[in-house]
């Protein structure tokens, strides 16, 4: 009983405190730069995009909302297309974490309103980026084993030149 | 069986396992790499290390590869023993160090053997700092894709192409940790088996390139259970589909009939599906004469007025159609009016195989039962080009003997490299008598060349030789004589003989032939089987289904005001003379998959739907009746023929269509027509079927993309398509638990998620699936089964002057029309050519790639000479122009081809 | 006599007014002071501090469609809203506001007819219950009846020592009687008990129990839109202000205060019991049901029958003022 009346008090009290909300659009709020808003296709260093169409962030998905196709040009892997229905999104981010070539990532804009619904379905062109965003050093195809134009077997970090199978040395 | 005690706990297994397949058998998570149920154990990954334990004192244990161990009755083992984890946690670790960073990219990530087993030894951060070693890859071919880098050299592709498969072009190359496995240079792989190292290499090493084309994740797809529809074998298979295309075709376990594997040509044939050949609309020909596309209701309204408008209406069915599709049709037109629609050539065998296997009087053997034959003698058959699976088996069926010899000196079966090495060349007897060399020459006993004749009269020899009353050949040669013999004496000593033929061998005095040898073998007390392959994947079923001429020439002897003719290209079954004047006075319904000659001549095309988008039923060569459910639910015109039937049957006023509302309804209507149908219906669950009042999923439960995958369309997502024929769900809702067989969209357990969970849905390793194996037998021994030897016999092949016998020599690639519409089947077909024997083509001037004529059918033909010494002098074999074998065999005499012709 | 009528009903008529643009405001103020009690704004968008909110909000409900649920039982379905507005409307007729100000604040048998029409609104949250047809709201009707029927008891019997004092059951009266001395000093456990069975009987929270958002999903009222909701969220502020005027009336001497007109002291004690009102929203967290019923009928009813006992000793024992 008593702490019920305390309880009142101290809700009373709360009258006399600053707002904590935020004036939005008026006062822009400060966003982190991790914040998990609008979701981007990164390219790498050497401008090329990053995104290998591994299908990781479309099975991390909660809400199964991307959706891509592999293609493949020249050993290279990209998605054909690759499609985010935001009207579905939850930005939870577990497609940044799935990601294994930081390709895709979360930014801190979430001004994304439309009052059509079908405009809110991203495709590749919309959601593809000229930048490496969070992650500016990493290559993915610097460390992986397949060989893709600029970057013949054995060029990748920590691997010795290929085999010759028909040299008789140990 | 044996019990063994596995960290206290006690299992059984059978007695002749070892302890690996004994564990996995028992449910327990045991590593492994080289190990395959097919393959047998080698040691060589070192990955499924377990402790032994002497005796229930012993508490030291000494550490065994379990695949290498014997199972003894109470012995004791420890798989969760601290050092034998780390024993397996190092083992993987170093067969991960030159594994490269690749499984983003990797086709086989998600579904991968060594993820998996890198998951389940808690391999899980690198701790090798130094450089990887790196490997060149090789170009091989448009099926397989190689990606050397990620080989942890567990053996297992040369093991099954090279020993299992009997490839020669692939092999493994240079030493310790450079070894390579691949071709001495690029090119295709030489083995119609090839594909099967996509599942058999536990990573990413050789992966499906036509399926990397079109890419998905293993998780991504619907898997709908299928039955390979480019040959008479009956194998089953999972189509994968994803947004309305087919993505792939895997192989789906069947422990009765193709087991692990699958051919190239059902792997890879599945392009018609998607081809820009396909018929996607219904057409009818306006009053220009040029098809128009029209719309369903139309185009039932019109075929219902045609059905309306009277006179004689014949049906044509197809072998390559489902059983439903062809019933169908033949309740619609009269049993009267159906035909089976295949040339009269391969109507004549194919009545005859019929009346062979469901006499009762000889076993139709699964492949299973093929592979554990003795002794077998293939009669007028290129069974590697007619029937791939059905020659892998006959290529294990050899083993027999050291397999005897193994068990004499004590070597279990499992041991691969030791029973090899014991057998050596020794092989159980296969003999094979065709007119050109085939593909299991290697590993025959004896192998007989001669013109299609001889081989007959061979076969009738045999039969007199194993029993007398058999009718006898006059005029036998002393060297066939002596063969005959030797044939006689292996099939009789045999355990398990075994004699196969087929139509592809296109000589009904063949199938008559290899009857009476297994009949004289019937009448001797053997057990024989007798294996008789059908060209098609629906040809025994319509032949069980037909009685009297039932060929496309018979069907047009008799005028006709309409021909309606089922998922069928007639122009390949009859010659242009034969079909032309018919299809001039009679209009012409054609109801198809893929545009065809016949096609484009048709009144009406009704678009019907493939294996992809429809269910049915099939009958193998085995007699065994397989459902095929649904894969693709996207929208579209096209259904399955005998709705389109039915519906204008409906239109059209005729009671008997107002009944089929699904696959069932037909199904129990043929079965009820056909006694030798009775079991049909029970091949696979019914429509109704459901588990706890659920349906079953036919998406993975990780499915993904559900909301974005048609949002470009419509962001607003449709309710999902019901599935009208078949018991699973379009989605991944549904009864996750023990479903039947029948009805395995995919394999997955947990901790496995590559095809090696099959294991997890077998009541026995390598055996038969929980549950049974799906299909059902249709045609089964009957001991009162009364069948005359035939008695036939032709005389000996003579030839003639100037003229050849012409033969067809079937070809893996190519000859199966569906499949042939696909892209990386038409990459592997190679050119028609005209085979000569060396000393005729001397005779007559002709050099290898010469561009020959000679006419066919009432047809002139070009094709380049391709010399094969082995054909029998006289004999020439027609390959690569499968349209034209249905005047084959014949007479024919080559020319010159006439200035300009190609 | 024409002109008595007609004054009559202008004077109901400024008084529905009145009322209507009071509950409408209240739901903005409400809005407003929970929100700065959880350090927010709460609505600050429509209108000058965002008092066109109501307006908006209003114009909402009525745009809605008028809805009837097909499983619903239509005409009580209907019925159930129209009771619970027109109960508390004819509950807070009998209100003196000011001598002058009111509608028929000098009924004799007022504090009566206030207890009789808050019985019947009890009729509204069960019938709505029952018509809508749904287990929830079924639930929730129940809990309705019981708790309003349980509290009404101790609100009853809490005013008993009111009347007792007052001699009377005229609120004027009451409110005259007040003059030297608010009841809520001699009635101090009545004046706790009545306030807390009032929040009860307009099921406010914390004891919204009907409602019970987290377990019922609106409970009596779940199958409600529109307009018919509407009238359910605008009783539920006509009862705010009920119970508070009545708090008002009956314990702190009405309008009764120094320097400041009458109607402005009725006014701004009846407005801080709204804010109380407010303020226990904002503060307290629902209670379980069954400590809810023990609560009424283990502890407040013994109050309430004690709280007699000790007045009606008092009376008897001290001599009477003069």
């Amino acid at each position: 009983m008593l702490s019920s009346v305390r309880t009142l008090w101290y809700t009373f009290l709360h009258l006399f405190q600053r707002n904590v909300t935020v004036s939005y659009p008026e006062q822009m709020p400060y966003l982190a730069p991790r914040t998990r808003g609008r979701i981007i296709l990164t390219r790498d260093p050497d401008g090329e995009e990053r995104c290998v169409s591994c299908y990781l962030c479309a099975v991390a998905c909660p809400v199964d909302c991307i959706s891509l196709q592999k293609t493949e040009a020249d050993g290279r892997w990209y998605p054909e297309h690759f499609r985010i229905n935001f009207s579905r999104c939850i930005f939870c981010g577990f497609c940044e974490e799935a990601c294994p070539t930081y390709a895709i990532q979360l930014t801190p804009d979430f001004e994304m309103s439309e009052y059509n619904r079908q405009n809110l379905v991203y495709e590749k062109e919309d959601l593809l980026i000229a930048g490496t965003g969070k992650y500016p050093d990493y290559n993915f195809y610097r460390v992986a084993g397949l060989a893709v134009p600029g970057k013949d077997k054995g060029e990748a970090a920590h691997e010795r030149p290929p085999i010759d199978i028909r040299s008789l040395m140990p | 069986m044996t019990h063994f005690l596995v960290d206290g706990k006690t299992y059984t297994a059978k007695p002749d396992d070892n302890v690996l397949q004994a564990c996995i058998g028992a449910g327990l998570d045991l590593p492994y790499f080289c190990w395959h149920p097919a393959l047998g154990s080698v040691g060589a990954c070192r990955q499924c290390a377990v402790k032994q334990y002497a005796g229930a004192d012993d508490a030291t244990g000494t550490m065994v590869m379990a695949c290498m161990t014997p199972l003894a009755e109470g012995a004791r083992f420890s798989l969760a023993d601290p050092q034998a984890v780390s024993f397996r946690a190092s083992v993987i670790e170093w067969l991960m160090i030159n594994h490269p960073h690749d499984c983003p990219v990797c086709e086989e990530g998600g579904e991968c053997h060594l993820q998996d087993m890198t998951m389940m030894t808690g391999h899980a951060y690198r701790r090798y700092r130094f450089s990887k070693r790196t490997h060149r890859n090789q170009n091989l071919g448009p099926f397989i894709k190689h990606e050397m880098n990620r080989c942890i050299a567990c053996y297992r592709c040369t093991r099954f192409y090279r020993d299992y498969a009997g490839g020669r072009d692939l092999d493994v190359f240079a030493a310790h940790d450079h070894v390579y496995f691949g071709r001495h240079a690029d090119g295709a792989l030489e083995s119609e088996f090839a594909g099967n190292l996509a599942e058999i290499c536990p990573t990413g090493v050789f992966t499906d390139k036509t399926f990397s084309a079109r890419f998905a994740r293993k998780w991504d797809m619907r898997g709908a259970p299928s039955i390979c529809v480019h040959c008479g074998v009956g194998c089953n298979t999972t189509v994968n589909e994803r947004a309305g295309e087919v993505r792939r075709i895997v192989n789906r376990y069947n422990g009765s009939v193709n087991g692990y594997f699958l051919c190239d040509r059902g792997r890879f044939g599945h392009g018609f599906v998607g081809a820009p050949s396909r018929i996607r609309t219904p057409l009818a020909r306006g009053a220009d004469g040029k098809p128009a596309a029209l719309s369903s209701k139309d185009a039932i309204a019109s075929f219902a007025a045609m059905l309306r408008a009277g006179g004689r209406i014949i049906g044509i069915g197809s072998p390559r159609a489902s059983l439903e599709s062809n019933f169908s049709l033949r309740v619609l037109v009269g049993q009267g009016n159906f035909y089976a629609g295949v040339s009269a050539g391969e109507a004549a065998s194919l009545r005859l195989i019929a009346q062979v296997q469901s006499s009762g009087a000889a076993r139709i053997p699964s492949l299973r039962e093929v592979e554990r034959a003795d002794a077998a003698l293939v009669l007028g058959s290129d069974v590697p080009n007619a029937a791939p699976l059905a020659a892998l088996a006959l290529r294990q069926m050899v083993r027999a003997t050291g397999f005897a010899l193994a068990e004499k000196a004590k070597i279990p079966h499992w041991q691969d490299a030791g029973v090899r090495t014991l057998a050596g060349p020794l092989r159980s007897p296969l003999f094979i008598a065709s007119p050109a060399a085939t593909r299991l020459d290697d590993i025959a006993h004896t192998v007989y060349r001669a013109a299609p004749a001889d081989i007959v009269r061979l076969g009738f020899a045999v039969a007199a030789r194993i029993d007398f009353s058999a009718p006898a050949v006059a005029d036998l040669s002393s060297g066939d004589a002596a063969l005959a013999q030797k044939i006689a004496d292996a099939l009789l000593a045999a355990e398990n003989p075994l004699i196969v033929s087929g139509v592809e061998a296109s000589d009904p005095s063949v199938i008559e032939a290899a009857a009476n040898i297994a009949l004289a073998l019937r009448a001797r007390q053997k057990n024989p089987a007798l294996l008789l392959n059908v060209p098609e994947c629906n040809s025994l079923g319509l032949a069980l289904m037909t009685d009297g001429p039932s060929d496309v020439e018979a069907a047009f002897a008799t005028p006709a005001a309409l021909a309606i003719v089922l998922e069928n290209d007639l122009f390949r079954r009859a010659g242009g003379e034969a079909l032309d004047p018919a299809l001039k006075t009679a209009r012409l319904v054609v109801l198809d998959h893929s545009q065809s000659e016949m096609s484009l001549r048709a009144d009406l095309v009704l678009p019907a739907a493939s294996f992809a988008e429809s269910g049915g039923t099939l009958v193998s060569s085995e007699g065994r009746a397989q459902r095929f459910y649904q894969p693709i639910f996207a929208e579209s015109e096209m259904r399955a023929a005998w709705r389109w039937l039915g519906e204008a049957g409906v239109a059209a006023g005729r009671a008997a269509c107002e009944t089929w509302n699904t696959e069932d309804d037909i199904l129990a209507a043929l079965a009820k027509t056909f006694p030798v149908f009775a079991a049909a219906p029970r091949a696979a669950p019914a429509e109704n079927f459901r588990v706890a009042g659920c349906k079953i999923p036919s998406e993975p439960h990780r499915f993904s993309g559900r909301t974005a995958m048609d949002a470009a369309r419509n962001v607003r997502e449709p309710k999902p398509p019901v599935s009208a024929d078949s018991p699973f769900s379009t989605t991944m809702e549904g009864f996750y638990g023990k479903i039947p067989p029948a009805l395995l969209p995919y394999t997955w357990a947990p901790a496995w998620n590559s095809v090696q969970a099959i294991s997890k849905f077998q009541s026995e390793i390598g055996g038969e699936l929980l549950g049974g194996d799906p299909g059902i037998r249709l045609l089964e021994t009957r001991a009162d089964a009364t069948l005359p030897y035939y008695t036939f016999i032709p005389n000996p092949f003579a030839p003639r002057e100037k003229m050849w016998w012409a033969v067809f020599l079937p070809r893996v690639f190519g000859d199966d029309e569906q499949s042939a519409l696909a892209a990386p089947i038409r990459a592997r077909m190679a050119p028609p050519a005209l085979a000569l024997n060396d000393q005729d083509a001397a005779m007559i001037g002709a050099i290898p790639q010469q561009i020959l004529a000679f006419e066919i059918g009432g047809a002139r033909k070009n094709l380049a000479v391709e010399i094969r010494p082995e054909l029998p002098r006289g004999v020439v074999g027609i390959s690569g122009v499968p349209a034209i074998a249905h005047a084959l065999p014949a007479w024919i005499s080559i020319t010159r081809p006439e200035p300009g012709a190609t | 006599m024409s002109r008595a009528i007609t004054a009559g009903l202008l004077n109901v008529v400024l008084g529905l007014i009145f009322l209507m643009v009071a509950a409408a405001l209240l739901t903005w103020i409400e809005r407003r002071l929970l929100g700065f009690l959880q350090d927010r704004p709460g609505p600050n968008r429509v209108g000058p501090s965002g008092v066109l909110q109501v307006a908006a909000d209003g114009i909402k409900l009525l745009f809605k469609q008028d809805w009837i649920p097909p499983f619903a039982d239509p005409g009580i379905f209907v019925l159930a809203p129209a009771i619970s507005m027109v109960t508390v409307m004819l509950a807070i007729a009998v209100i003196p506001a000011t001598p002058v100000v009111g509608i028929i604040g000098n009924l004799n048998v007022g504090l009566l007819f206030f207890l009789a029409m808050s019985g019947l609104g009890v009729y509204s949250a069960v019938l709505a219950g029952w018509s809508s047809n749904n287990k929830y709201s079924l639930l929730g009707g129940m809990r309705a009846a019981a708790q309003m029927v349980s509290y009404e008891v101790f609100m009853g019997l809490a005013l008993v020592g009111v009347v007792m004092l007052a001699g009377s059951f005229n609120l004027t009266t009451i409110v005259h009687n007040q003059l030297r001395l608010w009841y809520v000093v001699p009635q101090f456990i009545g004046f706790v008990i009545f306030f807390i069975g009032g929040v009860a009987e307009t099921h406010r929270l914390p004891f919204d129990l009907p409602e019970g958002e987290s377990e019922l999903g609106a409970g009596f009222h779940t199958e409600y839109s529109g307009m018919k909701f509407g009238m359910f969220f605008v009783a539920e502020y006509i009862g705010i202000l009920l119970v508070s005027a009545m708090t008002t009336v009956l314990f702190l001497g009405g309008w009764y205060g120094p320097f400041l007109p009458p109607f402005v002291w009725f006014g701004l004690k009846t407005g801080f019991f709204v804010c109380f009102f407010i303020l226990l929203r904002a503060a307290l967290p629902r209670p379980r049901y069954d400590q809810f019923m023990a609560f009424g009928w283990k502890l407040l009813l013994p109050l309430t029958l004690l709280n007699i006992l000790i007045t009606g000793a008092l009376m008897l024992g001290l001599p009477a003022p003069t």
